[in-house]
């Protein structure tokens, strides 16, 4: 608990507030004419050039040093940076996990060849990398994956099935959770993280279509791929501690409260009209802001955490699960309110917005960890379990 | 600075608001032994400025302070006190001696001016009240005592030549905004002690032979009073951030709001942990989860703040709401 006592208010660095007013200069510009309900998907959104525009204005890879190709920055830059994106409603999808955890993984278990090859391009925001962790019998437990990578003389050579990789078929790479040795009942122990070229023989990926009728998300198939032997990353039988410390950073950012932002700025904007002013809207409206704010207080403070050096697994847990409970509040609350109205003229663009996060709400309390595996890490580290 | 200062205010009450002084002090029993010793320790001065013989502290500085008077119940006005002083040195002059609270005057069908619900009513010897737009600081002495639905609250009436008379206290902030800056912090210590207390039961209580904290269940609900008190001291820590007294209207609003939604919660989850024994007078439990209740009322609940944070937003003109959440948890580089 003493760790937790310690979530006290922080402040950006005001060279890292600097980035602001110019990444919004730059978003007013290319996201002005793009309708709510495409920019309700933000970083579901898969814009390649979108990505490597970024990429050339020097906004990806803050975190990575500059030798790399990065901005040489704290984790503040970047916190500022992406909070702006997904206000926007940016279509960040494609280098998002290459930006958010892959280089970061890359550069702290990274050989230098390693470092020198992937991430550069990671930089420039042409290199793309998916999460290959569930699979079909491994999803909340994940310590039982059964991919398998097994040594020969040329390197791996890789088996089995990878499912709900987020992205994978417009990804160059997957950083794959796969056994290396012992069986799956040895849990936590034989687990190793490799990088998988997606082009390679042997690799399929199918699309999944989900109830939106979006595909982000695919299965992934490893038929005896023949994986080069620095295909591994970090170090042999540490895959598990790798993937703990990367979830720390999948879990605390503010892709975590701004899941449902553009529909609720798009709902402001009608209720900011005299049609659409109400007492009960104006209540809702500040209810969502005294829910979002402490916890965008908490989420900064858990990037000084960061900053530091620590690895703030459970805080971050505690953050993603109270933040996806608001950002899934956001589209249930907003459609009563516009569905209690005795006459209301709703813009139809409000209206496809709702019914768009409405239908991929669920996902947020999915992604990065369902709920109860969340709260159950909470109970860890509150000494219960 | 801050840190020895609540350590020591920590330890004072510790060793004098027991659960067993706060149940005595609720029954009836006189205050005057543990306002001494409150006042004799000489924090109540802490946000008095240093040429008034204060310690010159400003708001950020008391708030680990004020929580504690959540943390341990405490059945007298300390936290009113102790910016009721401040307020009162605003204007170069000393408040009187003795507990302070705060009071909203009404004249009532008799032409006298009527305070309810006047939170410590019952302990206190002054109240700060305001007034068609003013503020003055009005002895107790010489008020009727009606009591109210909380044991320590009561309503008091005062002749209106007694508000005509009284020291004038000029104040730039409402009283409202000032108490539940005031109540949110002490609602955040209750959660918390209220939190760690049923985290510690579950870890006792022992049930189908094993600790109930080893059902998934009890630790869903764990977690989630985790998530609840941690986020309304967030809140409550934004709301006392100022430097100096200045109140930010904004992060007050946000402040009491959130507090007072997750004092609902954690009083729910807290009690259904317990089981029958929190439902007990002789169990402690009681006094916080109580408190919780009257702390979500006072100056206003969840709601009456939701409406305020949403005319600020509403009301604003520039389109994302981004920039309020912003203006609302910035911190300054200090």
């Amino acid at each position: 608990m003493s760790q937790l006592d310690s979530l006290d208010p922080e402040a950006i660095p005001v060279e890292d507030e600097a980035l602001r007013s110019e990444v919004r200069a730059f978003l007013s510009e290319a996201m002005h004419q793009v309708p709510a309900h495409v920019r309700a998907r933000s970083w579901s959104g898969y814009n390649p050039e979108f990505s490597r525009e970024l990429g050339r204005r020097g906004w990806l890879g803050m975190t990575l040093p500059k030798a790399y190709g990065g901005g040489g920055r704290s984790a503040y830059a970047r916190y500022v940076l992406v909070e702006e994106f997904l206000n926007f409603g940016a279509p960040v999808g494609s280098h998002w996990i290459a930006d958010r955890q892959s280089g970061p993984l890359i550069l702290k278990y990274g050989t230098e060849a390693q470092k020198q090859f992937y991430l550069p391009p990671i930089c420039r925001g042409e290199s793309y990398f998916c999460i290959g962790m569930s699979e079909p019998g491994s999803g909340s437990d994940l310590a039982s994956v059964r991919s398998r990578a097994v040594k020969n003389d040329r390197g791996w050579v890789l088996n089995g099935q990878k499912i709900w990789t987020t992205n994978a078929q417009h990804c160059q790479y997957m950083i794959a959770l796969v056994r290396t040795s012992g069986e799956p009942q040895d849990r936590h122990k034989g687990l190793s993280q490799v990088i998988v070229d997606l082009s390679l023989p042997g690799v399929t990926v199918r699309p999944i279509t989900d109830l939106s009728g979006d595909s982000h998300f695919c299965e992934v198939f490893f038929d005896n791929v023949q994986l080069a032997e620095d295909a591994l990353i970090g170090a042999e039988g540490m895959g598990w501690e790798q993937v703990t410390a990367e979830l720390a950073f999948e879990r605390s950012g503010p892709e975590r409260l701004y899941s449902s932002i553009v529909l609720f700025d798009e709902w402001l904007a009608y209720v900011r009209t005299p049609a659409g002013r109400t007492p009960q809207a104006q209540r809702l409206a500040g209810k969502i802001i005294s829910q979002l704010a402490p916890l965008r207080a908490m989420s900064i403070s858990i990037t000084e955490k960061l900053t530091r050096g620590e690895s703030p697994v459970v805080e971050a847990a505690l953050v993603k699960d109270l933040g996806t409970g608001v950002e899934q509040l956001i589209p249930a609350l907003i459609a009563d309110d516009l569905f209690s109205r005795e006459k209301a003229d709703i813009p139809l663009e409000l209206l496809n917005t709702l019914n768009y996060v409405t239908q991929v709400a669920p996902s947020f309390s999915l992604r990065g960890g369902t709920r109860d595996i969340l709260r159950g890490m909470i109970a860890r580290g509150l000494g219960l379990r | 600075m801050d840190d020895l200062f609540s350590d020591a205010v920590r330890q004072l009450l510790a060793d004098q608001c027991t659960p067993q002084v706060v149940r005595s002090i609720e029954a009836g029993a006189s205050p005057v032994d543990l306002w001494s010793h409150l006042e004799d320790a000489g924090f109540l001065d802490a946000l008095v400025p240093e040429s008034l013989d204060g310690a010159g502290l400003s708001l950020r500085d008391v708030y680990p302070v004020l929580e504690l008077c959540g943390t341990f119940a405490v059945p007298v006005p300390f936290g009113e006190t102790l910016l009721a002083r401040a307020l009162v040195s605003e204007s170069g002059a000393r408040a009187p001696g003795g507990p302070i609270s705060f009071g909203d005057g009404q004249i009532d069908a008799e032409g006298c001016l009527r305070c309810s619900a006047v939170r410590s009513g019952k302990v206190c010897d002054w109240v700060l009240v305001s007034h068609e737009g003013k503020c003055r600081l009005l002895p107790v002495a010489s008020a009727r005592v009606a009591a109210d639905a909380f044991c320590l609250d009561a309503t008091l009436i005062w002749p209106l030549q007694v508000w005509k008379e009284a020291m004038q206290v000029p104040v730039k902030v409402e009283l409202r905004y000032v108490q539940a800056a005031l109540y949110a912090a002490m609602t955040a210590g209750a959660l918390m002690h209220v939190f760690n207390c049923t985290l510690q039961y579950a870890n006792d209580r022992q049930q189908f032979g094993k600790p109930i904290g080893k059902f998934q269940a009890i630790q869903h609900q764990l977690s989630v009073m985790s998530e609840h008190a941690f986020a309304a001291r967030m809140a409550a820590q934004l709301g006392l951030s100022s430097e100096g007294l200045n109140i930010d209207r904004l992060r007050v609003a946000i402040a009491k709001a959130r507090t007072s939604e997750a004092a609902l919660e954690v009083a729910a989850l807290s009690h259904s942990i317990h089981g029958a024994i929190g439902f007990t007078v002789e169990f402690d439990l009681q006094l916080f989860t109580r408190r919780l209740h009257l702390w979500r009322q006072a100056a206003g609940s969840e709601s009456y703040w939701h409406d305020v944070v949403g005319a600020a937003l509403l009301d604003s003109a520039s389109g994302m709401s981004l920039n309020l959440i912003r203006t609302a948890t910035d911190m300054a580089i200090s």
